[in-house]
């Protein structure tokens, strides 16, 4: 078969007042008919840059300063305004991550796609208006003649992404690049976009290159693997290699990292190609150190008790209450925590997981309901001395880690914030060395308490948020998605020190998460959660074994194909 | 690195460096505030000491122009005060009140803005709409308005005393609902971020939220206002004072100079209205341009 | 939508309440009424029976609301200086002003929207940082020192242009129109230039930078991966995304150009609202006072609504509910 991109020794420069950045480093690719080639990395590999390189849409500086790019073979390196224009649109099409973000507001669906088609077809008016109607209907959306009428914001996110990816089919072209298409969709849509890139490929011998961080929908759609690891190919290979039977050290670390979903581990596989990483976690004596200071009071072996907790948010006002619409966040959840276990919470992005977190918290007071922290109820008199006191034995874990540091102090300032108001310490000079043995213990270095947030990388500043959280003595963590913003090689290593801080200081864990390999690999007990209402509560390993409620059966039948990933991670 | 190479590293403090309009602007900025703030001690005569000024030489022209005296660099006014004095003088008082009145605004609008975002709810609901109503009418207008009334109040002999003060609670006040729609946006923003809910998780009280964690967050774009806002002010003093509504003739600001001097414009003396404009024009460019620089520089969408 | 309407409507309503206050407590807190009708010398016994007239013994509300009673049918009383009903002495001049803003708005609105597209799409051209830099100075003068500089420059040094008042007008019933005549736009046109340049460049560097600011969408990048023409994106897809943001300003805006007029008035000897507002502070005539503002806010109340319908038409997401 011949290639029908043939990009080789591909160099893409960013100049910037610190010198140039080279995004992409002798990069060779190909791509035949008909195929699904997935280009796979870490944030920063460089692998978007690849994808905007062949249509030319760098962003700015940004510029390509080596090499080819062969299409149908044709060189499209230095083409102009003008020749790029028939090249977009009509032989390679594009499809973004966000769908929310895609699609032009003001502009009904069908005057996107008409204008598109009249473009690039070359026809117009009503025969373009059919052609839109056909587009629609192949990329599975119902009443596609009523659509064409719709705005964007009428339509749910996957139904959005299934139109970029009409818009993108329109011109009929030969090439897709898909630029993590399906990274801000729900896991159960996530599939069905999938199916469907897949399906539109076969059909209609497409050569399609899927840019992913994510090993999972690599397993499900890619013929061949491009890994990418700061802006080179470490490794290019047939799917089942890569995963099964990975050669270079990065990859095999890459993808011992994936937490797996058929059974449980003890910790995660340790990540040893990744660079900057930090130091081994060393024990410390609870019973002489500062942080086991608090554990003195012995609580009745439930660490949370929740109640018939509802809450409901106002999504359009109304003068009148039965005009309102209200959506039930949070539909009669009860369950409980017991004290050192670590409970998991699950379900997709809007089930109310991340509310419940917020509610246990005192983040957001419960219309109706009891929540009960280590036996003392925090509902009824939330202002209480000791309804107080129980909240600071409860500490939280944010899922950015960007925006869950206060960027103007410095880390010092930051974990030493709960210690400094509650008294916790004699004096500042102690206060200062519980500090810098708090960030050495979650493996940061003393050092960095003279740092500022920024200077710091995603990974470790979820480290400085868990030392701040520890700061207050916690006896119950609540983890909401702590994971899910970071490199899967980081998320390991996060995941490692919790479950060594669990077991460390006898801490009771809520683990929200939306990732079921990830929930299996961290909890003892797993809630299943669906439109704000729990549809299950079992023991982990029931759970992944016999699932008990429908929505749970679905759920882990979503969860991406791994079988094809090989010995190389235990 | 040296203190001065991390300094000079910092994103903002680069922009600077190697912006040239902004160095010019903040050059000149920093120069006229200067010049203006110790006006005594530079400029060649003081226009307010009667024995300096004689009437004989009244409306003399520029030095460098016939009949000018080497003196008097720019010419003299009707009064025969130095234009180059007054005008140092003049700036000085608009300067002030400039400041003053975006102090006045935007103490009260911070406080109110940051409380109105973050505790929201009715409290949000009054603060907004109160703002609301006021920005239904335009600015100058209302500090006409109140300019008016404040004057109105006072006794004949005390209104030329106090007028400075009033002109400057007039801006002030009609300054606010700007800075406290900033600061609220900047509040709700910041006020649904991780860090505010850890530090309502740890159990600091709202009060110290407010002033630790989002007060500091919401400076940024507050700045950026405050900058304009000042170019503004000095616009809006100039303009009641234009209008005979601000600062009296005894004592000068760049608006009255130009007022007097206006009248005097069909005659030929055009130096007396013409070089208090230009340093009024120049002052607020400057400031604009500073106001234009840092709105670029502090926008992270920009970088 | 109807709650969107209605929940303005309760706005427009809190507003003119408001201001409707305000202006009443001008009478009552600015100087004694009663020695603003009568003068210094009137007797004891003619000083109670106005009083009386006017009803000042009555209860505050009473007196509030027969204040708003007399405000919808547009009666403000006398003016102390002219002692002419205000209503007739602002409707003669309304129409000076009313022209003046029109044609200023057109001006600024044209000028303003068009150079800010083209700097906006031609970031690079030397020709926008040309229009840019000058556009800072225009934000840098005051209204007054445009209007001088232009009065020096056209009525003084090459005697164009008449340097003030209004000249040329014609009367269409009580309408009094600078539109038909050589000299009429002759008069108009230095002062809604002086009035239009300030509104102008805000406007020019608005729409400049909601057109950066759309121009880095996603959505605008997929319509470049689509292989549209420039002209396309920059005009079905930037420019009317830029369009909610700036009908706000430009509703703003409008108002802005009757607060100023106040000024421009002043400097050109204009004979419209804003002059008479400005010799009325001097006086402090309260009824003409009071009536200006009501007048004002009245006005901008009209605008704010008009935006808001203007929302419905650009915006679907407005329209269809969100």
């Amino acid at each position: 078969m011949t290639d029908l991109l043939k990009i080789s020794g591909l160099d893409v420069e960013f100049p910037t007042r610190r010198g140039t950045v080279r995004a992409a480093r002798n990069v060779n690719l190909t791509v035949s008919p008909g195929e699904v080639v997935g280009l796979v990395g870490e944030s920063g590999a460089g692998k978007s840059t690849i994808g905007n390189a062949i249509i030319d849409l760098l962003e700015a500086p940004g510029r390509v300063s080596a090499g080819s790019i062969l299409f149908e073979g044709e060189e499209l390196r230095g083409l102009d305004e003008n020749q790029m224009r028939r090249v977009r649109g009509d032989r390679i099409g594009m499809i973004f991550q966000d769908p929310q973000t895609s699609l032009n507001p003001l502009m009904t669906v069908g005057a996107q796609l008409i204008e598109t088609i009249e473009k690039t077809n070359n026809i117009k008016g009503a025969e373009a208006e059919k052609r839109a109607i056909e587009l629609l209907e192949q990329v599975g959306i119902t009443e596609p003649k009523a659509r064409l009428l719709a705005y964007p914001h009428q339509f749910s996110g996957g139904m959005r992404q299934r139109v970029v990816i009409a818009l993108a089919l329109a011109g009929d072209p030969d090439l897709i690049i898909a630029d993590e298409p399906t990274t801000a969709l729900d896991v159960s849509i996530q599939a069905q976009i999938l199916d469907l890139i897949k399906r539109l490929c076969r059909e209609r011998a497409l050569g399609v290159i899927i840019v992913t961080h994510d090993i999972g929908v690599i397993a499900n759609i890619a013929d061949r693997v491009v890994v990418m690891y700061r802006g080179e190919v470490v490794e290019t290979g047939e799917v089942a290699q890569i995963l099964g039977a990975p050669e270079h050290e990065y990859t095999k670390s890459l993808i011992a990292a994936v937490p797996r979903a058929d059974r449980k581990l003890d910790r995660f596989s340790s990540v040893d190609y990744i660079e900057g990483g930090t130091k081994p976690f060393k024990r410390i004596d609870i019973h002489t150190h500062w942080l086991g200071q608090s554990r003195d009071v012995r609580g009745t072996g439930k660490a949370v008790e929740i109640e018939n907790l509802n809450l409901s948010f106002v999504l359009q006002k109304a003068l009148l209450k039965q005009n309102r619409k209200m959506l039930q966040a949070v539909d009669n959840v009860s369950f409980t925590v017991n004290e050192g276990e670590t409970f998991g919470l699950v379900g997709e992005s809007g089930s109310g997981k991340s509310t419940v977190a917020r509610l246990i918290a005192g983040l957001y007071r419960p219309d109706s309901g009891m929540i009960r922290v280590i036996g003392q109820d925090v509902v009824s008199n939330p202002k209480s001395a000791a309804a107080r006191k129980a909240r600071r034995a409860l500490q939280m874990i944010f899922q950015d880690p960007y925006s869950s540091l206060n960027a103007r102090m410095r880390v010092l300032d930051i974990v030493a914030e709960p210690i400094r108001f509650y008294g916790l310490t004699e004096n500042e000079a102690e206060t200062r060395r519980i500090v810098g043995d708090l960030l050495d213990h979650v493996g940061l270095g003393a050092s960095a308490a003279l740092r500022y947030p920024h200077e710091f990388s995603g990974g470790q500043r979820q480290r400085i948020s868990i030392a701040r959280a520890l700061a207050s003595r916690p006896r119950i963590l609540i983890c909401d998605e702590p994971t899910s913003a970071l490199d899967v090689s980081v998320q390991a290593t996060i995941l490692n020190l919790l479950k060594d801080l669990q077991q460390e200081l006898g801490l009771t864990m809520l683990f929200i998460s939306h990732d079921l390999p990830v929930v299996r690999q961290m909890c003892d007990r797993i809630a299943v959660m669906r439109h704000g209402a729990i549809c299950e509560v079992s023991d982990t390993e029931d759970l992944f074994s016999e699932p008990k409620h429908e929505y749970s059966r679905h759920l882990l039948n979503l969860m991406p194909r791994m079988d094809l990933l090989g010995e190389a991670r235990a | 690195m040296t203190r001065w190479e991390r300094f000079k590293d910092n994103d903002i403090v680069w922009s600077f460096l190697s912006s040239p309009g902004a160095m010019i602007a903040a050059a000149i900025t920093v120069i006229s505030i200067l010049a203006c703030l110790f006006a005594p001690l530079i400029a060649p005569f003081d226009p307010f000491d009667p024995s300096q000024i004689s009437l004989w030489d009244g409306k003399l022209p520029p030095a460098w122009s016939d009949g000018g005296q080497p003196q008097y660099l720019l010419g003299t006014d009707n009064q025969g005060r130095d234009m180059l004095s007054t005008i140092l003088y003049g700036g000085r008082l608009s300067i002030l009140v400039g400041l003053a009145a975006v102090c006045l605004g935007m103490v009260l609008g911070v406080t109110l803005g940051v409380i109105s975002g973050y505790v929201g709810g009715v409290t949000d609901a009054v603060i907004m709409r109160i703002a609301d109503v006021q920005l239904t009418i335009p600015g100058i207008l209302l500090a006409i308005l109140i300019n008016g009334v404040g004057r109105a109040f006072l006794p004949l002999e005390l209104r030329q005393e106090f007028a400075v003060y009033v002109v400057i609670i007039a801006i002030g006040l009609t300054d606010w609902p700007q800075f406290a729609r900033v600061a609220r946006g900047a509040t709700m923003v910041e006020a649904n971020k991780e860090y505010v809910q850890a530090a309502r998780i740890i159990g600091l009280p709202a009060w110290l939220i407010m002033i630790r964690h989002v007060l500091p967050n919401t400076l940024r774009p507050v700045l950026v206002i405050a900058t304009i806002g000042l170019a503004l002010a000095i616009i809006a003093e100039a303009t009641l004072s234009f209008l005979g509504q601000g600062i009296p003739p005894t004592t000068p600001s760049l608006g009255t100079l130009i007022r007097v001097g206006n009248e005097y414009l069909f005659s030929g003396l055009w130096w007396i209205t013409f070089f208090p404009a230009i340093a009024l024009v120049v002052l607020v460019f400057a400031v604009n341009l500073l106001g234009d620089w840092m709105r670029d520089a502090l926008n992270p969408k920009l970088r | 939508m109807f709650f969107f309407i209605l929940k303005r409507l309760a706005q427009s309503v809190l507003v003119m309440a408001v201001v409707s206050a305000v202006s009443f407590s001008l009478f009552n807190f600015v100087g004694d009424p009663v020695n603003n009708m009568v003068g210094q010398d009137a007797t004891r016994e003619q000083r109670i029976e106005i009083r009386q007239q006017l009803g000042l013994d009555d209860p505050i509300l009473t007196q509030y609301a027969r204040f708003l009673g007399n405000m919808v049918q547009g009666d403000f009383g006398l003016s102390y200086r002219i002692k002419r009903p205000v209503d007739e002495l602002i409707l003669e001049r309304l129409p000076a002003t009313l022209e003046l803003v029109f044609v200023s708005a057109i001006i600024a609105l044209v000028v303003g929207i068009s150079l800010g597209v083209y700097t906006g799409i031609r970031r690079k051209s030397w020709i926008s940082r040309v229009i840019l830099s000058v556009s800072l100075v225009g934000v840098s003068l005051p209204t007054f020192i445009i209007g001088i500089a232009l009065i020096y420059l056209f009525a003084v040094h090459l005697r164009w242009l008449p340097s003030s008042g209004r000249s040329g007008t014609v009367e269409l019933g009580w309408w009094k129109t600078s539109f038909l005549s050589v000299d009429g736009w002759r008069a108009i046109i230095l002062p809604s230039i002086t009035l239009s340049l300030f509104q102008l460049t805000l406007i020019l560097r608005l729409v400049r930078a909601e057109m950066l600011e759309v121009m880095r969408t996603d959505f605008i990048k997929f319509a470049r991966a689509r292989g549209l023409a420039e002209r396309a994106i920059n005009f079905r897809h930037a420019l009317r995304n830029t369009l909610v943001p700036v009908i706000t300003i430009i509703g703003l805006n409008i108002g802005g150009l009757i607060a100023f007029s106040v000024i421009t008035e002043t400097v050109f000897q204009w004979p419209g609202t804003g002059l008479m507002f400005i010799q009325a502070v001097d006086f402090v005539d309260v009824p003409i006072m009071a009536a200006y503002l009501v007048f004002v806010a009245l006005l901008f109340v009209l605008i704010n609504l008009v935006v808001d319908i203007l929302y419905f038409v650009v915006d679907p997401r407005i329209r269809l509910g969100d």
